[in-house]
């Protein structure tokens, strides 16, 4: 029997990034999830999934985020402390920084619609906005 | 016209395991089991949901002379990866589904949540297959 790919338990940590996303996670949780020691988790997280698993938790946290902002009325304190990031201010930084403009912009901009019956799971695969949109992420310069 | 879907196929990593997951932990009854020897012990294995036609083909992933060794590790990595598709059940209950299957240690990556169009959760295979389960709003 050949052993199971590495990349298997690596998803282990995605998922519960996926799934407990409201709770205060951290890469030590995620990593034991993953039955990696936190000292390589992040990189082999990235390796496998092409980003780190702070941005995918993050990505994760926001895209829920605009989705409570585009379908309920709460306020965007109660959002931002919902899916689990604890400070209102990086909250509204990260998500102007993903999706271009405040939270309050946002809402306004993409008032609640009928919506097509497709799997919630699909749905929040693909609104998940991308990492790569931080600036941090931005190709360094050669040299 | 076509007429009818009879199997559709899942690739598994070792398909001992996936036999046992499929009928001890999901329920599902064996289908079809044959190996061939003179296709390499190339092995069909089937199961499928009691009451329903459609079975699922429980496929290793093979190598050469299918694949080649680097092609049947992406395969492996991608299905690591859970990035090798689904299949969507229905369930009469999923609340109580879920607990039964959670207990035979099915690993859930989404407890029973109330969606639109019913209630809905997700699981997975040993291999990383990903699956939904939906209990249909009446």
């Amino acid at each position: 029997m050949t052993p199971v790919p590495p990349e298997r338990h690596l998803l282990r940590a995605k998922d519960l990034a996926d799934a407990r996303y409201h709770e205060p996670l951290d890469v030590e949780t995620l990593a034991r999830a993953a039955f990696v020691s936190p000292a390589h988790f992040s990189r082999q997280f990235r390796r496998a999934f092409g980003e780190t698993p702070h941005q995918y938790l993050l990505t994760r946290r926001l895209e829920r985020a605009a989705e409570l902002l585009r379908n309920t009325d709460r306020s965007v304190a109660d959002i931002c402390l919902t899916v689990g990031l604890r400070s209102i201010g990086s909250f509204t930084t990260s998500f102007k920084q993903l999706y271009g403009v405040s939270p309050t912009a946002y809402r306004a901009a993409h008032p609640p619609t009928e919506r097509a019956r497709v799997p919630t799971c699909v749905r929040q695969a693909y609104a998940r906005p991308l990492s790569s949109s931080f600036r941090e992420d931005k190709p360094r310069a050669p040299g | 016209m076509l007429k009818q879907l009879t199997h559709v196929q899942v690739w598994v990593d070792d398909q001992d395991e996936a036999l046992a997951f499929y009928t001890d932990k999901l329920g599902m009854e064996l289908r079809e089991d044959v190996t061939l020897p003179e296709l390499g012990n190339f092995r069909w294995l089937s199961v499928g949901i009691p009451g329903q036609d459609v079975s699922i083909t429980l496929m290793a992933v093979p190598g050469p002379p299918v694949f080649d060794d680097e092609t049947r590790e992406h395969i492996r990595t991608l299905l690591a990866k859970g990035a090798s598709g689904g299949l969507f059940f229905a369930a009469d209950d999923a609340q109580s589904t879920y607990e039964q299957l959670k207990q035979r240690g099915v690993e859930f990556t989404q407890e029973p949540t109330e969606q639109p169009y019913g209630v809905d959760a997700g699981f997975r295979d040993p291999a990383g297959n990903h699956f939904r389960m939906v209990q249909q709003q009446g």
